[in-house]
């Protein structure tokens, strides 16, 4: 059990499985940037914060939903969450996040819903089975069940994370595909910092050729 | 990446700054004369008799954008800026270099290199461009001076001996900085640094820059996290922010003494700009003080390639580069600190 003082934040779990260096420099570093993919995403997530609630077809809809989980030492807030109307006459969570680009490959969007699952669970004390991912992109719902492997990629996560912040290290940085879309560039620095720079030659050739 | 975004420099007496919705406005004896959108503006500084609404002190601190508070003659006073940025296991680190010694002088030595070379390079560019106007074989040799001490540099391991390194070429740079100029000479004689308070017209000029330049370097450094007063050049002393000076050493001689010569040499600032006290303190007046920023911020504008990152940005995005560079090199990614080394 985790006390509140420890909670972190749900989206740092998506930030460790994207890129343990940009994790290390949004959460540990404290560094921040916004980008236009994140001004996008902020926006997309505005819309769909102030709505508010809202029910359809025996749907109630809540927006901006305060979560936490004492056990896996997560707090944060879902986008939507639905309540679908249950065979016991109670009602069923069902978190929807919304996602700016596509589906991806990694597990890094499944991951952060499912902890926003296990939230519920906690909060509730009823079962959530599934959840669905909203991609802007292509503007399609993605259904995710909540399944045994699923649960356990995302409490290892949440152990990762914790021992991870709590060592305060700054992994090494390292340039690829992934940082055309990170945000973080300008103060990683990962064409410089990833050891392909050296001061000291760098120092050396600029003072011989003056 | 990072956008280099406009400073405002208000130096009308009397001028009113309050939010206007999601922008700034600036209002003057009842009428506004300026609105900017909030997240056109990175920093927002005032001299003398300037105020700021609360709200917008409010919005300022929220958007990131500092606030600072200066005298009419750029004394800075105080600072407005939202919750502490950064991270405090960076500070921490820096504390920990900051009081060994021998890292110390291996971080000095760092930001003398890029103070050195600079100069250097000043002194080369005044022998290429007014080499038949000016005393060049004085020059050459206060060139060959600084060469030797950039050598010099690599084999002193102590403080002491590399702030006496320091000490010399800065005596040997500002002994020759008068052959520099090259326009209006009568008016604009330099016969070495002062600027408590400045006694000469130049000297005057070059306080002012080094005060916007502080400011930048000041700015960049907490944006960043690190602490500006946690110096290793310059050691502690209260109420001095010893990390911006030490920073600023690579910056003098090409943003802020080259600017000087320009205005100079163009006459783009003239004698009569310059106001003399009874006690023999040079002030610059409104119209003057208005011109050096204009050309400050001008100059911010101005694309470089960044030797080390190779990568193209203009120059007012180098306070923060340099800072950022500075805190990898704090945290363990880089094996130094690479000043910026202009050419």
């Amino acid at each position: 059990m985790f006390s509140e003082e420890a909670l972190l934040p749900i989206s740092a779990l998506q930030h460790l499985l994207f890129c343990r260096r940009q994790c290390a420099l949004i959460h540990i570093e404290r560094a921040w940037a916004e980008n236009v993919f994140t001004v996008q995403g902020g926006i997309l997530h505005e819309r769909a914060h102030e709505q508010g609630y809202e029910s359809h077809d025996g749907i109630r809809v809540a927006r901006a939903v305060s979560l936490r989980s004492l056990q896996l030492g997560l707090t944060g807030v879902a986008d939507v969450v639905e309540f679908h109307p249950a065979s016991d006459g109670l009602e069923t969570a069902f978190p929807v996040e919304y996602k700016r680009g596509r589906p991806k490959a990694e597990a890094c969007d499944t991951v952060q819903l499912c902890a926003q699952a296990l939230c519920l669970e906690e909060m509730l004390g009823r079962p959530v089975p599934a959840g669905a991912l909203f991609y802007g992109r292509t503007r399609r719902r993605l259904g995710v069940a909540f399944d045994a492997a699923l649960r356990e990629t995302t409490q290892a996560a949440c152990q990762d994370l914790h021992a991870f912040i709590r060592a305060g290290l700054t992994p090494e940085a390292m340039y690829d595909s992934r940082c055309a879309s990170c945000s973080m560039e300008g103060a990683c620095l990962p064409r410089a910092c990833g050891g392909k720079r050296s001061v000291r030659t760098y120092l050396r050739q600029a003072l011989e050729t003056p | 990446m990072k956008r280099h975004l406009n400073t405002l420099y208000v130096t009308t007496q009397g001028a009113y700054l309050f939010k206007d919705g999601e922008t700034l406005a600036v209002k003057v004896e009842e009428t506004v004369r300026l609105r900017l959108p909030i997240h056109t503006v990175a920093g927002v500084v005032c001299f003398g008799q300037v105020s700021v609404s609360p709200f917008l002190l409010g919005h300022c601190a929220e958007n990131n954008v500092a606030v600072s508070f200066l005298t009419v003659n750029g004394k800075f006073l105080a600072k407005v800026q939202g919750p502490a940025s950064g991270n405090v296991l960076l500070r921490r680190q820096q504390y920990r270099m900051a009081d060994d010694t021998a890292t110390c002088a291996a971080t000095a030595r760092f930001f003398l290199t890029g103070k050195l070379a600079n100069a250097r390079t000043v002194l080369l560019r005044a022998l290429r461009d007014h080499g038949e106007k000016i005393d060049a074989s004085a020059v050459r040799r206060v060139v060959d001076r600084l060469s030797q001490h950039l050598t010099g540099l690599e084999a002193r391991s102590d403080l002491d001996a590399l702030r006496g390194l320091e000490g010399d070429a800065a005596h040997a740079y500002y002994g020759v900085f008068d052959q520099l100029i090259v326009s209006c000479h009568e008016a604009f004689r330099f016969a070495g640094r002062n600027r408590r308070p400045p006694l000469d017209p130049v000297n005057c000029l070059l306080s002012f820059l080094y005060t916007l330049l502080a400011h930048d370097v000041r700015s960049a450094l907490e944006t960043t996290g690190l602490d500006p007063a946690v110096g290793f050049l310059h050691r502690d002393r209260p109420g001095r922010p010893g990390l911006a000076l030490d920073m600023m050493e690579e910056f003098r001689p090409f943003f802020a003494d080259r600017l000087a010569l320009t205005l100079i040499n163009l006459g783009r600032v003239r004698p009569k700009g310059f106001i003399t006290a009874e006690t023999g303190a040079v002030l610059m007046d409104e119209a003057t003080r208005k011109e050096v920023l204009i050309a400050y911020q001008e100059r911010k504008q101005d694309v470089v390639e960044h030797p080390f990152l190779r990568e193209k940005m203009p120059l007012g995005l180098l306070f923060h580069m340099q800072a950022t560079l500075f805190a990898r090199y704090v945290r363990g990614d880089l094996d130094g600190y690479p000043p910026l080394l202009w050419k």
